[in-house]
């Protein structure tokens, strides 16, 4: 028998499993996420890579890749951010659906990288929450994928009410990130 | 219904028929299938395009202003993020407009060793560009044999110098050490295996009907044209003109190798996706001649000022020690002058305009790039064709967003 | 071969604009300094009667250490036909940034003007599209002028003093 996931605690008897809500949606939600990438320049090379078959992003569940904000969970921003395309990106964030995770892939985005110039944006965290940082110049596929399997951690092990919490509002407020609630 | 009139490469050759409504559709600035960013804002007439207008900029990251800070070897890095599909292209053309303006005599082992990772990079260049043309008509497959090989001259390249993608290679005459002997058993190992996938992946896609269907005739553009918009690489190749700097300033001993440069005809997307395919093959041939006629001698020329002596050196003499510390403190006497050095990018004419006042870092440097130029006619190639035509031409043209905004 | 036929263009230069200095340098380049009121005559000859059909490059540079002549247009120009290249630089001072645009001659230098007038300001009369390419739309200053920093002057994150500026 071929074991794809571990099985979370819970009570199995015969032909039910019982097991609390959020391990089971946390579950669901780590080994599916559909990625979008917001591949802008370096790095977005590394990441065909590791979509392609030799490093192959699509067997931790990100088969689908969608270039539509409203269809995906994980925004991976990977490549230099410019001031100008800053509110492109906030509005990608912002057209998103929760619960949602951000990815920060290589120097440019972490910090702007080697670029500290007048038209670089010195790190998306400027403008965005980033929940995983993967440095590297361009990083390796193998970094990219442990970046990944750190937002399935998160993922996994997320609290079902997290998003609906005064501190998570809270820090979408400091973001300027207009909340729902 | 009025009549439209369509000349026989199927575009659109009068306004005066627009059916309805002139819509405007904004295409990016991230889109997936511009392969980059930058904007273009369409005024479609149904799916016939009317005009286009782009915007570039968006990933401006300022490196003429940022190598007037920083030394001469400093400088490497960032032009590895020009075109950063074939980054040993840039990092050897920078180094020689260096070499140009010292004078510095470069041995024939490192213009052959130069030349053997440049032709490997231009290969990994046109397979990305001819993959994306296959990807953009539905053709996945392609793509994921094509990366395979990818990944074999990343190897390559991490044998030669350790990274992969932006790879840093070389020094300022010539290579910080010799090719391994491991390196040469992945080059003969790549040689004989990659026209396998390469046949496989060009079975798929150069004689198959409907590919050859959605391509022929999109996006075509004369030579004429094509020079008075400053063309030059496979697009300008493939509108007829055989303009290629290996050929017209042989640098880097390219005169002595034996090698055919193709021309296209009608310069459509067709003729840019063969003219790349055998630009491969061509490359293949250059390779092997390289490998083969490998001389004997020095990896590296004789610049004391630039070059960093061997650690061993740098121990036991004082002379060795007073070099490494000028040349890593940025104190090495540079003349002043202005030199323009061009190499064949995989894009085109990538040059160097490279002004020296003597100090340690450059005074002015430009790069011309050839992607910022030629996308330029982009608006006059896609006018009057089908949106489809429009993404299959921008992917065709091979725009990397790197080199157009640099 | 070479030389005969940079001789021969560079005596025909000569003889119909003799306001310009040309002079070859150690790497193999002659370089034409002209007015900018001639700019346009003279590569509107070298097109037409010397065959120099292929503009190569356009860019901009900054010396504001020489009096009046601050800013430098320099243009890069390609005989295919017989292999010749040929630098041209136009001198302009700080008080009166303007040069005829290229644009009807070679529409490549649509694009490479535009860049010019992003990074260093100068106004090139009778473009057709005269506005920022690379920077913001909104931006107020122009970048690569040697006055101006390398990095973002509003930025409050980092300190100066690490990195040693």
């Amino acid at each position: 028998m071929v074991n794809i996931v571990e099985q979370p605690e819970g009570h199995e008897g015969q032909g039910f499993f019982a097991t609390s809500m959020d391990k089971a949606i946390g579950l669901a939600r780590a080994n599916s996420l559909w990625p979008l990438p917001f591949a802008t320049s370096c790095c977005g090379i590394e990441f065909m890579a590791t979509m392609s078959a030799n490093y192959d992003l699509a067997r931790f569940g990100s088969e689908r890749l969608s270039f539509t904000p409203r269809q995906c969970d994980l925004l991976m921003v990977m490549g230099t951010i410019s001031k100008k395309l800053g509110p492109v990106l906030k509005q990608v964030y912002d057209q998103m659906a929760e619960p949602k995770w951000v990815l920060s892939v290589g120097a440019c985005a972490c910090t702007g990288g080697i670029f500290d110039t007048y038209s670089v944006l010195q790190g998306i965290d400027k403008i965005i929450p980033v929940d995983v940082y993967v440095p590297g110049c361009p990083p390796r596929p193998e970094q990219i994928i442990e970046g990944l399997m750190k937002i399935q951690e998160l993922a996994k092990n997320e609290s079902l009410r997290r998003r609906n919490s005064d501190e998570y509002q809270k820090m979408l407020e400091s973001y300027n990130i207009e909340t729902t609630k | 219904m009025s009549e439209l009139k369509i000349n026989q490469n199927g575009q659109l050759t009068s306004l005066d028929t627009v059916d309805g409504e002139i819509a405007t559709l904004n295409l990016g600035p991230t889109h997936p299938a511009t392969h980059g960013i930058f904007q273009n804002i369409l005024k479609v007439d149904g799916e016939r395009i009317i005009s286009a207008e782009p915007t570039v900029g968006y990933i401006h990251r300022a490196f003429e202003k940022l190598a007037e800070r920083r030394p001469y070897q400093q400088v490497t890095p960032i032009t590895d993020r020009l075109n950063y599909c074939s980054s040993p292209i840039n990092n050897m053309g920078w180094h020689m407009t260096v070499e140009k303006l010292i004078g510095a005599e470069i041995p024939k082992r490192v213009d052959y060793m130069r030349v053997i990772v440049m032709e490997l990079a231009r290969i990994a260049d046109h397979l990305v560009c001819n993959s994306v043309i296959g990807v953009d008509t539905g053709a996945l497959t392609g793509f994921t044999y094509v990366f395979q090989e990818r990944e074999k001259i990343y190897d390559l390249f991490e044998e030669i110098c350790g990274a992969r993608l932006t790879t840093n290679v070389g020094r300022i005459g010539g290579f910080d050490r010799d090719f391994s002997p491991v390196f040469f058993q992945k080059l003969d190992k790549f040689l004989k295996e990659f026209h396998i996938i390469f046949d496989d992946f060009t079975n798929l896609l150069e004689r198959n009907r409907i590919f050859m269907d959605r391509v022929i005739g999109a996006g075509p553009i004369t030579g004429e044209r094509a020079l008075s918009y400053g063309f030059t690489g496979p697009n300008l190749r493939a509108a007829g003109v055989d303009y290629d700097i290996r050929v017209m300033n042989p640098y880097c001993s390219y005169q002595d190798f034996d090698f055919d440069v193709p021309i296209g005809k009608d310069g459509d997307t067709y003729d840019r996706f063969l003219v790349r395919q055998e630009e491969i093959r061509q490359s293949l041939r250059i390779i092997h001649q390289a490998k083969d006629n490998l001389p004997a001698g020095n990896y590296h020329g004789d610049v004391p000022s630039f070059f960093l002596p061997p650690k061993e050196e740098v121990y036991r003499s004082m002379e060795a020690l007073i070099y490494h510390f000028k040349i890593t403190m940025g104190e090495t006497p540079i003349p002043a002058g202005e030199v323009y050095h061009s190499v064949e990018g995989a894009n085109g004419e990538l040059g160097y305009y490279l002004v020296s006042d003597g100090g340690r870092t450059p005074y002015r440097l430009h790069f011309r790039r050839p992607c910022f130029i030629y996308y330029q006619a982009y608006p006059e190639m896609i006018k009057g064709s089908v949106l489809s035509d429009a993404i299959l031409t921008m992917s065709s043209m091979n725009v990397i967003a790197g080199e157009l905004d640099a | 071969m070479e030389n005969s036929t940079i001789q021969d263009i560079t005596s025909s230069i000569e003889s119909k604009f003799p306001n310009c200095v040309i002079t070859t340098d150690s790497y193999g380049m002659s370089n034409i300094v002209c007015s900018r009121e001639s700019i346009i005559d003279l590569v509107g000859h070298l097109k037409h009667d010397l065959g120099f059909g292929f503009l190569t490059d356009i860019c901009g540079a900054h010396y504001p250490l020489s009096e009046n002549q601050e800013f430098q247009v320099v243009y890069h120009i390609h005989n295919l036909y017989k292999n010749v290249r040929l630098r041209l630089k136009v001198n302009l001072a700080t008080a009166d940034l303007a040069i005829p645009t290229m644009v009807n001659l070679f529409p490549a230098a649509n694009w490479m003007e535009r860049e010019t007038f992003d990074f260093y300001g100068i106004i090139f009369e009778g473009h057709p599209d005269l506005r920022r390419i690379l920077n913001m739309e909104d931006m107020d200053y122009h970048p690569l002028r040697k006055e101006y920093a390398l990095e973002d002057e509003t930025r409050s994150d980092k300190k100066d003093s690490f990195f040693g500026r």
